[in-house]
């Protein structure tokens, strides 16, 4: 007799996250860190060990590593089971039809083994890439006393946005869903799907090997209207507390920035529901004689010599004597020399920022780069990044790789441009 | 590695006054995010010691607690592992760890169902970085039976509540003054011994029936004659914060970077069991210099030369000066606090004041209620 899980969870993190540019160069987006010490999968992970579901496949396939080694055995958010717990679950070949992960519901597909393992009553699918907080054992009990095949988690947002999502129509009495809008030109509703299902697994494995053979098969283009489509009850869990999509460097740079309000919207400094992340620095943070430190938040043991306002700070970032940081998100150990200005950047981890460079300098200008990604006013450091002393760079700039002085003509990047040296370098 | 650690933490101090009246000193907070017995933990699992024993008994709870997962110091192993020792009452025993000796009598099974050759004894209150493989080496090639690690404390420093060491030209101890009236010299025992596994068993087994207790005035001192005792001086810095002054200035050397890079490097740490608060805030009107700050930590005041440890908040217009807070202390606005310790979960309401001596540290403990 095999031992049974009643509710096991699927995190899809397999997408890249293109519009983040260079931050998901080398990692997939839920790697990326957000709010200091955080990566942005901690968020579901924290929601999942802190509502109960102690069983949780993670679903990676773009740029795995960094995932990899953040989630580990899960540890640090207790996922490290006897029986259960987190395993990280990758595309692999198979004896006939071996293919990548083509679509979310796909990718379940292919791990329909993993999941029969537990034999679980319920499925939770939940996305790699939001920040929030949330109960998914509540949603478990509106999803049993409402007798639902399926419930989706749905939030109210501004009918101009609604066209973005997938957009739910319900029945004010009962929370049925009757209609099912996947990103419509005229929205009937404001109320978006966030991504986040309860599925009857019977119904869902149904579900997923009726329609195994259509192309990218996907969760909100083709599982749920099939359901919808046959007569399954799919109802609507209304959430109503903060949700932040951050596909975006803007809408990024702004979920960060929200953290260090007086009293921030999303608040970390809750006792009950508390976030964890996998951190292994613990030293406490060092300010200087000469550091001036304000509206920020700051991680383990970065040591300011400067001055720093308006920030969100890594673990282990330097920011040395005389420089200047406002404005910015700095990742994890990143160095930033002396007397440098960074101006409204995101600099990813193990970055340097050479003496005296200047970022963020000028006017906005439209990106000649990539103008879908790059299209706010930041300045936007990939991983492992090194800017050279003395350059002046411009907004709604991109640079990835060691740059040089050579990359630099006059000694600068003007508005507008990039430069990416990415590859393997000896 | 081929030895076994025992960390003597079951002692208390009356020099540390109030502040080990909830905690032993092993237990004390240190450095915003550590406890003290997280820097003896951490040498020993960097010098891949894989079997440690940590002897306890006086106000043994926040350390229990504090170790009762050994993953963070890589102790969870089938092989090993680490294991807090409590005085037990047993058919042949019904008394209390009489002394330092006494303790490791009382858990000689330990030793006796050990393998490893030889065995590191260190104290829980001390706060160095010391690969104690270099001590092995050093104990293996001057053929000694026993060997005592020295420091040198800093020239402000009473040595005279440490135990002081003469030796010969080679290193050998010819005397030893445990706690002497007059200082003789800044060089002391740090508490940590190497000694061979089976000796120290029959020593161990002497002593039992000879009923003496103390591991320096029944073994270091006794048998400084017909052992070879010889003395390892460990370089770099040294503290033990075995008194309420030491405690403080020991917190505030932390703000000196060549301490600092001591303990933090890019490949080493401090090892210490994980919290997860999040990052620290800084709100307008902060004002932070020559400090450091632990995470989850809200500040909206003014901090110089001071640290703050964990999930502590500091109010509006607050000025905290010279000061040691501990975790979870909250601090009104506009109150001032001068050359203090200000103990673990304090509330101290708005516009008091609290100054102490800045040669004699003022230990704070409110019982203020916290009406939110």
């Amino acid at each position: 007799m095999q031992k049974k899980k009643e509710m096991i969870a699927m995190l899809l993190a397999g997408g890249q996250g293109s519009r983040l540019g260079v931050l998901t160069a080398k990692m997939a987006k839920p790697a990326v860190s957000f709010g200091g010490k955080y990566r942005i999968i901690d968020f579901p992970l924290s929601n999942c060990i802190n509502s109960g579901v102690d069983t949780v496949g993670v679903l990676t396939q773009y740029e795995p590593l960094r995932l990899n080694s953040h989630i580990g055995i899960g540890v640090p958010w207790d996922l490290d089971r006897n029986y259960g717990g987190v395993t990280v679950l990758s595309p692999y070949e198979r004896s006939e039809n071996s293919d990548w992960y083509t679509g979310t519901a796909n990718a379940v597909y292919q791990n329909i083994s993993y999941i029969e393992t537990y034999n679980p009553d319920y499925v939770l699918i939940l996305g790699g890439d939001h920040i929030y907080k949330m109960d998914y054992e509540l949603m478990l009990n509106y999803h049993k006393a409402k007798k639902a095949d399926i419930t989706m988690a749905a939030m109210p947002v501004p009918i101009e946005e609604a066209s973005r999502f997938g957009v739910l129509v319900t029945d004010p009495e009962t929370g049925r869903i009757t209609e099912f809008e996947e990103k419509p030109e005229h929205p009937k509703s404001n109320l978006a799907s966030m991504g986040i299902y309860i599925f009857n697994w019977p119904v869902l494995k149904e579900a997923l090997i009726t329609n195994k053979d259509v192309p990218g098969l996907d969760f909100g283009k083709h599982v749920i209207p099939y359901c919808h489509g046959k007569g399954n009850p799919v109802f609507c869990y209304e959430y109503n507390s903060y949700w932040k999509d951050v596909g975006t460097l803007q809408s990024y740079w702004e979920a960060n920035m929200e953290l260090i309000d007086l009293v921030p919207v999303f608040n970390l400094y809750e006792e009950y529901w508390k976030i964890y992340t996998n951190n292994d620095l613990t030293a406490p943070q060092f300010f200087d004689d000469n550091a001036v430190v304000e509206r920020c938040i700051i991680s383990e043991k970065a040591s300011i010599y400067g001055t720093v306002k308006n920030s969100v700070i890594g673990p282990n970032v330097t920011i040395g004597p005389g420089a200047e940081v406002y404005d910015s998100i700095l990742m994890g150990n990143v160095k930033i020399g002396e007397n440098a200005k960074v101006y409204k950047a995101i600099i990813a981890e193990d970055s340097v920022v050479g003496a005296g460079a200047v970022l963020g300098y000028g006017e906005y200008r439209e990106s000649t780069y990539n103008p879908k990604v790059y299209c706010s006013d930041l300045v936007t450091v990939g991983e492992c990044s090194v800017i050279p002393p003395g350059v002046t760079i411009g907004k709604n700039t991109a640079i990835y790789g060691i740059t040089e002085a050579e990359d630099y003509p006059n000694g600068g990047l003007e508005s507008g441009n990039a430069v990416i040296k990415a590859g393997e370098t000896l | 590695m081929k030895a076994i650690g025992i960390i003597l933490a079951a002692g208390n101090s009356k020099r540390m006054r109030e502040l080990t009246a909830k905690r032993c000193t092993a237990a004390m907070p240190m450095c915003g995010t550590y406890r003290a017995v997280d820097f003896v933990l951490t040498n020993m699992a960097y010098s891949h010691i894989q079997s440690v024993a940590v002897l306890t008994q006086y106000n043994s709870r926040s350390l229990s607690e504090h170790l009762n997962s050994s993953r963070w110091w890589d102790f969870g192993r089938k092989q090993g592992g680490l294991y807090v020792y409590h005085p037990t009452i047993t058919p042949d025993n019904s008394s209390w760890y009489r002394g330092t000796l006494d303790s490791m009598c009382q858990n000689i099974r330990f030793l006796k169902e050990s393998h490893e050759p030889y065995v590191i004894i260190a104290s829980g209150d001390g706060v160095y970085r010391l690969d104690y493989n270099k001590v092995l080496d050093y104990h293996i090639e001057k053929r000694a039976d026993i060997t005592i690690v020295t420091a040198d404390m800093r020239p402000w420093e009473d040595s005279t509540r440490f135990g002081q060491v003469r030796t010969d030209g080679d290193g050998r101890v010819t005397e030893f003054e445990e706690k002497p009236m007059q200082e003789e010299s800044k060089d002391v025992n740090t508490g940590v011994y190497v000694i061979r596994r089976r000796l120290l068993i029959e020593i161990l087994e002497t002593c039992m029936e000879e009923d003496r207790y103390d591991l320096v005035r029944d073994v270091i001192i006794r048998y400084r004659r017909v052992k070879r005792i010889y003395a390892y001086h460990m370089d770099g810095y040294w503290s033990s914060i075995s008194s309420a002054e030491s405690y403080y200035k020991t917190n505030l050397d932390f703000l000196n970077k060549d301490v600092r890079d001591t303990f933090f490097t890019e490949d080493e740490t401090v090892l210490t069991k994980a919290n997860d608060f999040p990052p620290a805030k800084y709100n307008p009107g902060s004002s932070v210099k020559h400090a450091l700050v632990a995470s989850g930590t809200i500040i909206n005041g003014t901090v110089e030369n001071s640290v703050i440890f964990k999930k502590s908040y500091i109010g509006n217009g607050a000025v905290i000066k010279n000061s040691v807070i501990l975790n979870d202390v909250y601090i009104g606005d506009n109150a001032r606090v001068e050359n203090c310790i200000v103990e673990s979960h304090n509330t101290l309401y708005a516009d008091s004041v609290y100054v102490g001596d800045p040669n004699d540290v003022r230990i704070v403990v409110e019982n203020n209620a916290r009406y939110f």
